[in-house]
């Protein structure tokens, strides 16, 4: 039915999938990080975070993607100039990966910071009387508990997260949709690779959804239902 | 940073400012005409009415607008019939393949704001038009929408912001919108950083006017809605 190019489409569908996880870590620890230095004391962490979520945030994925992945490659070699490395190439995976990581990462501060904040401040007094350290209070406490706050945001993020890989094509990796342009160049016919990359999406966004539906349920397990 | 390079070529940003800004306009005008009537057929109960509505949104919301933009754009011409048709003319212009691509992009998410705005309405609101001896149509245009309308600004003014980042694609389909600009001045000096931020400013600044003016509307809109 795809002219023999199911496996090829197959394999870029593994990638992209690929990019998106690993991106989700990262913009995982980067929003991680950027909540915590949100809601510290420090004035400079503050403004570090905002300016950060501020400029990523007003900024369009394809721009950013496209500094990242031209500008990391000067950069970079600017650097090896000077240490005298041999000439390196910036892989579109790893480029890829990154910025969308980082870019994410901004969406998942806000997510978290509000997720925090949800969090009544009774929890971690109690916690630190019990004697809990900082990082014990957060991991068995707080971090449990905000979890369930964050889920909404941190389902839709990922969501928008999966179709924003879409993109990465455009730097060259060879993933879904790059694999189906190559494919739909050879049998001339676009339409049908590009309506299959939409349902290998709307497969993931589907599949991702019920996943979360049932993380909520999980994670709502002692909590209340108030019926209006 | 090489500004003598950057200055000679604001002319060009200014161009591609005018080019992204004409996308947006007419994705937004297009795409809000589209989506009132898709809304008010979304929140109405029969299901024949929502549930083909629902489908049109899941289908849009779950794929990435590079796949939809590439249907429309390389994916139709495969056809013989849509060559020959009447169409052709306007289907084979980027320039409108784009703002439709981003016009049904941006319909699909204004509907379901929308039809949350329309969700939200106190029942009483309705009871009260009802028991006055209002229609469905009437109570629609008179008590539903005016408050959907004023309930719907927040999210709206959010979408507004996505989809301006979302005109950044149309670059990828040889447009010269402020992305197309910044890659044709890296790819002719080879100065990513330079390109790439003078496109990102530019991106800044239209949307601090975007969400100054929606933070304006909310004041005179929504506000008065809050209570006292």
């Amino acid at each position: 039915m795809l002219h023999g190019y199911g496996l090829s489409l197959l394999q870029g569908a593994a990638l992209t999938l690929a990019v998106a996880l690993s991106a989700l870590a990262i913009a995982l620890l980067l929003g991680l990080a950027g909540a915590l230095a949100k809601l510290s004391r420090s004035r400079l962490a503050r403004a570090a975070a905002t300016v950060y979520t501020t400029a990523i945030r007003a900024v369009p994925d394809l721009v950013l993607m496209l500094l990242v992945f031209y500008g990391g490659q000067m950069g970079v070699n600017a650097l090896g100039e000077r240490l005298g490395w041999a000439y390196i190439d910036i892989d579109p995976f790893v480029a890829g990966v990154l910025t969308i990581g980082f870019i994410f990462g901004a969406y998942f501060t806000e997510v978290l910071r509000g997720a925090f904040l949800a969090v009544p401040p009774g929890q971690a007094e109690a916690a630190q009387a019990y004697g809990f350290s900082r990082a014990q209070v957060l991991w068995r406490i707080v971090g449990p508990q905000m979890l369930r706050h964050a889920l909404p945001g941190l389902s839709n993020n990922w969501l928008v997260m999966i179709k924003a890989t879409a993109i990465v094509s455009v730097i060259g990796l060879s993933d879904l949709m790059s694999r189906a342009s190559q494919a739909a160049g050879a049998t001339r016919e676009p339409f049908l690779f590009y309506l299959a990359v939409g349902g290998v999406y709307l497969a993931f966004t589907s599949l991702s959804e019920l996943g979360f539906a049932w993380l909520a349920r999980r994670l709502a397990t002692g909590n209340r239902v108030v019926r209006l | 940073m090489n500004g003598q390079v950057m200055l000679d070529s604001l002319p060009l940003y200014a161009h591609g400012m005018a080019v992204t800004l004409q996308l947006l306009l007419a994705a937004l005008a297009a795409g809000g005409l589209l989506a009132l009537p898709l809304a008010v057929l979304r929140s109405l109960p029969s299901a024949w009415a929502w549930r083909p509505v629902w489908c049109f949104t899941y289908v849009i919301r779950g794929t990435p607008l590079l796949v939809q933009l590439f249907l429309l754009y390389y994916g139709l011409a495969q056809f013989e019939a849509v060559r020959a048709s009447a169409l052709w003319p306007w289907l084979k212009s980027p320039w409108f393949c784009a703002v439709a691509a981003l016009a049904i992009n941006t319909a699909a998410y204004t509907c379901e704001i929308l039809h949350g705005a329309i969700k939200a309405l106190p029942a009483g609101e309705v009871e009260a038009a009802r028991a006055f001896g209002m229609s469905r149509a009437v109570t629609f245009r008179r008590i539903v929408l005016p408050s959907a309308f004023r309930r719907a600004l927040p999210a709206y003014s959010n979408e507004v912001v996505l989809m301006l980042h979302a005109t950044a694609l149309a670059s990828v389909v040889t447009l010269h919108d402020i992305t197309g600009v910044a890659r044709e001045v890296n790819s002719v000096h080879y100065l990513p950083f330079e390109a790439f931020i003078t496109a990102a400013l530019c991106y800044l600044l239209i949307t601090l006017v975007l969400v100054a003016g929606f933070r304006a509307a909310e004041r005179r809109w929504v506000r008065p809605l809050a209570a006292r």
